[in-house]
């Protein structure tokens, strides 16, 4: 509770509304005790008195009473009506709501049924049918406010109440002989009652602003009593020639509605955790960049080049060093595995070749990109823009949330060209089934128009493949292209990238858990943990004798190619949070090797070999440490 | 496609008795003798006689349910004593002026609501948003009634750009250009309210969608950020923001009543709350079945447009 107040306060507009609701209750609530005129004597010498005139502040209307003191009177009935709405329509539509969703079945579905006939009524016309049954007059106002509201209140709570009524510790207090109406009040009823206030913070500006509606028709308050509506309405006629008596009111009602809006889009917020944790953020188009420290040099002649890459996520002020200094390297026609646990950061490397790790939380605090010699973390989004898709391409994971749901794959392919350069409809879609065909998906002409969601996962997958394959690329970067897919057709995929890394001479770099499919494809291979290279060579060499000890605990939870499904959680152990990465090795808390020297400062990834670099002490095929064993 | 709109016109005659049933039951929540309460001040013994035999008012409630309804299936919506004419003739009359209001407001509020939104969402935090998330909460907090007040005060009244109130029927001899003069600041007082709620929720949908894994996918091609944002992430936030559109189109429907009282337009709600005070009542009941019935309707046609939309839906 305390913590959701300080939520609150956080938000200044809230606040804002918070304090000038209570200063209108306050005012509202001691306006018998303060010496105002009669808001009903009328003294029609004195009519239309501007504001500020004397002994009437706020002027005073069309009969010559006194504004500022029907204001007041007005507002409080207005708020005494409104909230009044809102409680009878919560306390009623709850009720509604708990036993529909208490007792389910046949009561449910009757209850529910009523609720949507009441809700297919356009709002405020179901208010007036019920005005005009009960006639005209502030009490049935409210009570045909309150009643269009029920609807509402009752299909949120059963929502709420069916969630409840399922869990255990209801099916608890029924086998412990607690009658159901016991059970409502002490289990069911507390849980609820947090959504009864969200949804009546919601309304009742709605519910002030109907009433005043109504009364503004003439349907609500009758004359000499006015709440601000009534105030309001008797003052249209006399709109043109003295718009003070209109304004004042209309404002009033524009302040409550406002101060309540703004509490409860507070209250709302406070209580919604994604915002707390920042994910309802909007990606930019481009990973921000904010490197701090020099920017390493391209080396060598390398198609791609990634050099000290650091990418981090800064959620409020903690801050996750996803990839910290990584360096990569593929020249055309080579595949390079990216291998490690989820959480390793090779998804996260990855995307941040082209800038597309969502940011915010992400940021590229250091290191560069380096695409045929070009710094790609540095360059402009248009830049970026322009090489996205058309040299640099993605392959993704679970095809099914990473295509468009709702346009077909042919629109989809073609755009993967269009946006690069102009295609005609009939080219663009003789190339799309093109693309189709080289992905072997078989009958290309029927399945272009078809959606997504029609085709298998595997058949998605190649359609990824396809789209990426669209401009003819230099490098394809796949980030587990295979994981959703069952163990033949994640073997038809690798085969088929395997081809067209040879035909096309693509580079490629594919990143992956299973060192199975490392093993199929790959040339190279680079082993991350915690955000870093540990250990990087030819596959065969490290697939025949590991040096890191977590790249031998890898290969030992994997064996082969699609036994099973099996991830690397297998290893003791869970990799470190990377906001809290210990001194020295990473690793050390899982290894079975570990010595003090382990924990004691960085340790840097040195040479091994002559094509072999590994970050270990104690190098598990190092002649040193099997003398030392 | 032919087949699922035939099958959610059928699903719609459940509802439409539904509606029915409900009006019915207010309307015999009136108390005393409902032939004298139709009547009002027209309730000589012969007029209640007459009236009782010809909606069965002697008869219990059920039968006179039936009565009722059949009347209204074959057209016949009773009759108006104040007015003297047929009810359906004078609710037909001004829903057309209705339709014309509140159809150029749903119109506005659909289109500004969602580019507000997307804008809003695509300059998350920046100052864009922030200007648009302002004016969207006034325009939620706003009586629809004080703004057109207001309106009319400051450009009728002082900047002389629109009359003040009134309307040309549309099939007159006046040229459509003086219907939208008289039309263009009661759409505008209409569509605010609606504006600021399509705007909120496109919002929120627009955010909701920019997270999801196909919009990477898009800028992973190299789309161009505008087209990721008004082709491919509007076109998935469409599926949550038409629902509301839907919703909307009953706000301003029958809050069309408000606007149509302070810009005295000749439509349906005016005649609704005309009618209620002067206690005319097969008039309301007729009225509100009308409506309710052709809300109904329109949100069969915004099922179709989401299904239209949505490959996913089995139509
Ligand atoms: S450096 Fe030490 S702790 Fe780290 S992997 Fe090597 S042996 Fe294990």
């Amino acid at each position: 509770m305390s913590n959701f107040l300080r939520l609150l306060a956080r938000n200044k507009l809230a606040l804002g509304g918070l304090i000038v609701m209570g200063i209108v209750i306050f005012f509202a609530l001691i306006t018998p005790l303060l010496p105002l005129a009669d808001p009903n004597v009328t003294n029609t010498a004195d009519r239309f008195q501007p504001v500020f005139s004397e002994g009437a502040l706020l002027g005073t209307d069309h009969l010559g009473r006194d504004l500022l003191s029907r204001l007041m009177w007005g507002t409080r009935l207005s708020l005494a009506v409104g909230f009044a709405a809102a409680i009878i329509a919560a306390t009623i539509g709850a009720a509604i709501g708990i036993i529909a969703g208490y007792y389910g079945g046949r009561t449910d579905n009757i209850i529910m049924r009523g609720v949507d006939m009441l809700m297919a009524f356009p709002y405020i016309l179901l208010a007036l049918a019920i005005v005009a049954a009960l006639g005209p007059g502030l009490l049935n106002a409210l009570i045909a406010v309150a009643a269009v509201n029920i609807p509402f209140f009752a299909r949120n709570i059963r929502g709420i109440t069916v969630g409840i009524a399922n869990k255990e510790f209801v099916d608890a207090a029924r086998l412990a002989g607690k009658s159901d109406a016991s059970i409502i009040l002490s289990e069911v009823l507390p849980n609820v009652i947090p959504v009864i206030v969200i949804a009546m913070s919601t309304t009742i500006g709605w519910m002030i602003l109907e009433t005043a509606g109504l009364s503004f028709l003439g349907l609500g308050s009758q004359p000499p009593v006015a709440d601000l509506g009534s105030m309001l309405g008797e003052a249209r006629s006399a709109l043109i020639t003295n718009p003070h008596t209109s304004i004042v009111p209309g404002m009033m009602i524009l302040i409550i509605v406002m101060a309540i809006n703004l509490l409860g889009d507070g209250v709302r917020d406070a209580l919604d955790p994604r915002l707390k944790s920042g994910a309802l953020s909007r990606p930019m188009p481009a990973t921000r960049v904010d490197r701090k420290g020099p920017i390493p040099e391209a080396e060598g002649d390398d198609l791609l080049a990634l050099r000290g890459l650091e990418t981090q996520f800064h959620v409020k002020d903690r801050v996750y060093k996803a990839v910290g200094g990584v360096d990569l390297n593929v020249r055309p026609g080579e595949c390079l595995g990216l291998i490690g646990e989820s959480g390793s950061g090779k998804s996260v490397t990855a995307l941040s070749v082209m800038g597309l790790v969502a940011s915010p939380p992400g940021v590229i605090t250091g290191g560069a990109v380096y695409f045929e010699g070009e710094d790609l973390v540095g360059a402009p989004y248009s830049k970026l823009r322009r090489m996205r898709g058309k040299r640099v391409a993605y392959i993704f994971q679970d095809p099914l949330a990473t295509l468009h749901p709702l346009y077909t794959i042919g629109d989809q392919l073609i755009e993967a060209v269009s946006c690069h350069r102009p295609i005609g409809k009939s080219e663009g879609r003789a190339h799309a089934v093109e693309l189709l065909r080289q992905v072997r998906i078989p009958n290309a002409e029927k399945r272009v128009d078809s959606y997504p969601h029609e085709l298998s996962g595997g058949m998605r997958q190649r359609v990824g493949i396809a789209m990426a394959l669209a401009n003819d690329p230099e490098v394809i970067i796949a980030d587990e292209p295979t994981t959703a897919l069952d163990v033949t057709v994640q073997a038809q995929v690798l085969t088929l990238l395997d081809d067209l890394r040879r035909e096309k001479g693509l580079a490629i770099l594919f990143i992956t858990h299973d060192f199975g499919v490392v093993a199929q494809l790959c040339d190279r291979v680079a082993v991350m943990y915690a955000g870093r290279i540990v250990e990087q060579g030819p596959t065969d060499a490290i697939l025949n004798a590991p040096a890191h000890p977590y790249t031998s605990k890898l290969m030992a939870c994997v064996p082969e190619l699609g036994e099973g499904r099996r991830r690397l959680e297998a290893i003791p152990g869970l990799p470190p949070v990377v906001d809290k990465l210990p001194d020295g090795c990473a690793f050390a808390d899982r290894c079975h090797v570990a010595t003090d020297a382990c924990r004691r400062g960085e340790i840097p990834l040195d040479p091994l070999s002559d094509k072999r670099r590994v970050r270990c002490i104690h190098p598990v095929s190092d002649p040193a440490t099997e003398a030392a064993q | 496609m032919a087949g699922y709109i035939l099958k959610r016109l059928l699903s719609a005659i459940p509802v439409l008795i539904g509606i029915s049933v409900i009006v019915f039951l207010i309307m015999a929540m009136i108390p005393g003798d409902p032939a004298t309460a139709i009547l009002g001040s027209y309730a000589t013994p012969e007029n209640v006689a007459a009236l009782n035999e010809d909606l069965g008012l002697d008869e219990p409630l059920v039968t006179r349910y039936f009565i009722w309804l059949s009347n209204m299936v074959q057209g016949d919506f009773g009759r108006s004593f104040a007015l003297n004419r047929p009810v359906l003739d004078e609710v037909l009359e001004r829903f057309g002026a209705t339709l014309v209001l509140a159809g150029t407001a749903f119109v506005l509020c659909s289109v500004f609501g969602i580019a507000a939104g997307v804008i809003s969402a695509a300059n998350q935090y920046g100052f864009g948003d922030k200007a648009i998330t302002f004016v969207v909460l006034l325009g939620i907090s706003i009586p629809s009634f004080f703004l057109g007040m207001m309106m009319i005060l400051i450009f009728a009244v002082n900047l002389r750009w629109f009359p003040v109130s009134g309307m040309w029927p549309i099939f007159g001899d006046r040229t459509i250009w003086v219907l939208l003069d008289h039309l263009a600041m009661p759409a505008i007082a209409l569509a605010v309210v609606a504006t600021g709620v399509v705007a909120r929720l496109s919002r929120s949908a627009m955010l909701e969608v920019l997270r999801q894994d196909f919009i990477r996918t898009a800028r992973a091609k190299g789309v161009r950020e505008n087209s990721v944002i008004w082709r491919h992430a509007l076109r998935a936030a469409m599926v949550s923001i038409i629902p509301v559109l839907g919703i909307q189109a009953g706000f301003v429907l029958s809050g069309a009543v408000y606007i149509e009282m302070v810009f005295q337009w000749p439509g349906v709600g005016r005649m609704l709350v005309d009618a209620i005070l002067r206690r005319d009542i097969l008039l309301v009941q007729g009225g509100v079945v009308f409506i309710a019935a052709c809300y109904v309707l329109f949100n069969i046609a915004v099922d179709v447009a989401q299904s239209l939309l949505d490959p996913r839906i089995k139509t």
